[in-house]
């Protein structure tokens, strides 16, 4: 046992900031953030409070997105089209049959996990630029599907549908968009805490082995097919999810909300934040939501030039995203330590 | 009888388009081996070039002429300028970069000339070919053009030095690097002949679709499609892949009840992913083979 610990010491392993682990970091950082979050609303007007919750609500589109490119090497440019579902199963459950909000969230999610498994069946047989043009059409046949006239009595057609804000339950003392936000994050939290379990469970190894090396996992024993087509249907679960909450948020669901430019945006929200960090979902939320605005105040005409100037930068400064790039930095610097040491 | 070869020849007509653009995607893809996101956007910029140089007063050809020049020197130096420096970073990263020309190409073209719709000539009479009434001189002109790009590119890919020196820097970067060629260089001069191919394309699509900055949006995606369809390795291919999704999209859109037209680009891209179930490397596409 002695050894061990000895071991510890002097290993870079388990290198030291400021007296503390990095482990021991991520948690007091975890915790700070907790209490941010929980604290922020009640400082915050209505409106940024509203995007406050889109900005959680894309996180977890993205966390979704993650799961599927970041843990199982998997492409997509079509989970607008999960988001569009989840949408719209929320919105028609509320609208039609009067359901309560807070149950029409599992049934969105179920029913994204049936179609992304069933969308994932054929997609075995397609590999990257090829899997790239399959979900990028689902993803543009999305607004097209829920505009077909013979729909329209569920969807609403071009018009959608409106949904009515809940109230804060038991009389609290919230605001509609304060609850939402409470709501929201409660949901926030459950995900990212599954998606933790699920990354650094069997299954998780599983689904990384097929990414670093589809081949060799099938040595292994690992039924390739069965957990790449589950990856889809978990990954579209938490877009669909994510969909729900954002019908709820926005209280309105429109075939023109999710074109294939939504689908882009949760790519980027993905490559900004750390393909394959969980954390980084909620970084890459807070850029599709705040960074385009940003670009607006810049300069009108140009918006857009500005976004993309942005980005490059972004990728330019950090080319692993957020995540890699605070890994980077905290590595260098406890490196920077211990050799001062 | 008679709406079916109608609809089929507009179908050839509008493949046509799509076939020009599936040959620059095709060409990008050779020299990065990844599918560039703003190759359609860098097309629509071109023909901005090429409509203001004809608003200068330059005859058509000369303008044809030196819009192909000024974007085979711009796409050298964006790969130069712009991804050179992340040659490394993750395939995901270049994606996000595409991605980011897009918008700013976009946002660049709408800000110079302005969002309104503007008329593109056809160097090609306005009377179709000898008077028949099924398809127009502009189109075959655009086939025409289509099918010279093909040979030009066929004989300097698959007999010129230069051209299996590109091959061989998209096939095996560090291999191709051993024996002496530039790779990096090469990745840049694909980049210059895809956007070359793009203006032209551009310049032929425009007077079809008219000019203005979204003109493309659409093209790209039935261009992708067509590329894929034929396989994405294969020139001949991809010319036949966007024939093949023009009459497809005809076809359908005229004979399918019901969902027919509304449906047109989903019935086309559901029958490409039934091609890809089938054929997963393309119509045309050399299977790719790894070693283990």
């Amino acid at each position: 046992m002695a050894v061990r610990e000895d071991i510890a010491e002097t290993a870079v392993a388990a290198p030291r900031l400021g007296g503390l682990t990095v482990p021991a970091w991520q948690r007091l950082i975890l915790v700070a953030a907790l209490i941010v979050g929980l604290a922020l609303p009640l400082f915050l007007k209505n409106f940024h409070v509203f995007q406050l919750t889109l900005v959680m609500v894309y996180a977890i589109a993205i966390l979704g997105l993650n799961l599927l490119t970041g843990i199982n090497g998997q492409f997509s440019l079509g989970h607008s089209a999960f988001y569009a579902i989840g949408a719209y199963t929320t919105a028609i459950l509320m609208d039609r049959f009067g359901v309560p909000y807070f149950l029409t969230l599992p049934a969105a999610g179920v029913v994204c996990l049936v179609a992304g498994f069933l969308f994932g069946l054929p997609a075995l047989r397609l590999e990257g630029l090829y899997l790239a043009l399959a979900t990028f059409a689902l993803a543009v046949a999305t607004p097209q599907l829920l505009k077909l006239s013979i729909l329209e009595h569920w969807t609403g057609g071009v018009q959608g549908i409106v949904i009515i804000k809940p109230d804060a339950p038991f009389g609290l003392p919230l605001s509609q968009d304060r609850w939402l936000y409470y709501f929201t994050l409660a949901v926030l939290l459950l995900m990212f805490v599954a998606a933790v379990r699920l990354v650094s469970s069997r299954t998780g190894r599983a689904l990384k082995a097929i990414r670093d090396n589809p081949l060799a996992a099938k040595a292994m024993g690992i039924d390739t097919a069965f957990y790449k087509s589950m990856a889809f249907g978990v990954s579209a679960l938490y877009t669909g999810v994510a969909g729900s909450l954002g019908a709820i948020v926005v209280q309105f669901v429109a075939p023109d909300s999710f074109t294939f430019f939504l689908a882009v945006s949760f790519l980027v929200g993905l490559v900004v934040g750390g393909v394959g960090s969980i954390p980084g979902a909620l970084i890459g939320g807070i850029f599709i939501m705040y960074i385009p605005n940003l670009a607006e105040q810049v300069s009108k005409g140009l918006a857009w030039a500005v976004y993309g100037a942005i980005l490059i930068l972004v990728i330019y400064v950090m080319p692993t995203g957020a995540a890699g790039f605070v890994r980077l930095v905290t590595g260098r610097l406890a490196r920077l330590m211990s050799s001062n040491r | 009888m008679e709406l079916f070869l109608h609809q089929l020849l507009a179908g050839i007509a509008t493949g046509g388009i799509y076939a020009c653009m599936a040959l620059a995607v095709v060409m990008i893809y050779q020299s990065i081996d990844h599918f560039n996101f703003a190759q359609g956007e860098m097309a629509m910029f071109s023909t901005y070039i090429a409509w203001q140089l004809l608003a200068w007063g330059f005859p058509y050809w000369i303008a044809f002429a030196f819009t192909i020049v000024i974007s085979f020197i711009a796409g050298v130096v964006i790969e130069r300028a712009l991804f050179k420096p992340i040659r490394n970073a993750p395939v995901l990263s270049h994606i996000i970069v595409f991605i980011a020309m897009f918008s700013i190409l976009n946002s660049i073209a709408g800000f110079i000339w302005e969002h309104t719709i503007k008329s593109f000539p056809s160097p090609f009479p306005s009377q179709p070919l000898f008077n028949n009434r099924l398809i127009g001189a502009h189109d075959l002109g655009m086939i025409a053009v289509t099918l010279i790009l093909l040979v030009l590119l066929y004989v300097l890919f698959r007999h010129t030095r230069l051209g299996l020196a590109m091959r061989a820097a998209a096939a095996n970067p560090d291999s191709a690097r051993l024996v002496g060629i530039r790779v990096g260089w090469m990745v840049a001069l694909g980049w210059g002949l895809a956007a070359a191919i793009g203006a032209v394309a551009g310049m032929m699509i425009a007077p079809v679709v008219f000019l203005e900055p979204n003109m493309m949006l659409g093209i790209l995606l039935y261009g992708l499609a067509g590329a894929v369809v034929g396989g994405l390795t294969s020139p001949v291919g991809a010319v036949l892949g966007g024939f093949a999704v023009g009459i497809v999209e005809n076809l359908a859109g005229t004979f399918v009840p019901v969902i027919g037209k509304e449906l047109k680009l989903t019935i086309a891209l559901v029958l490409i992913v039934a091609v890809l179930m089938v054929k997963p490397s393309g119509l045309f596409g050399r299977t790719a083979v790894s070693r283990v």
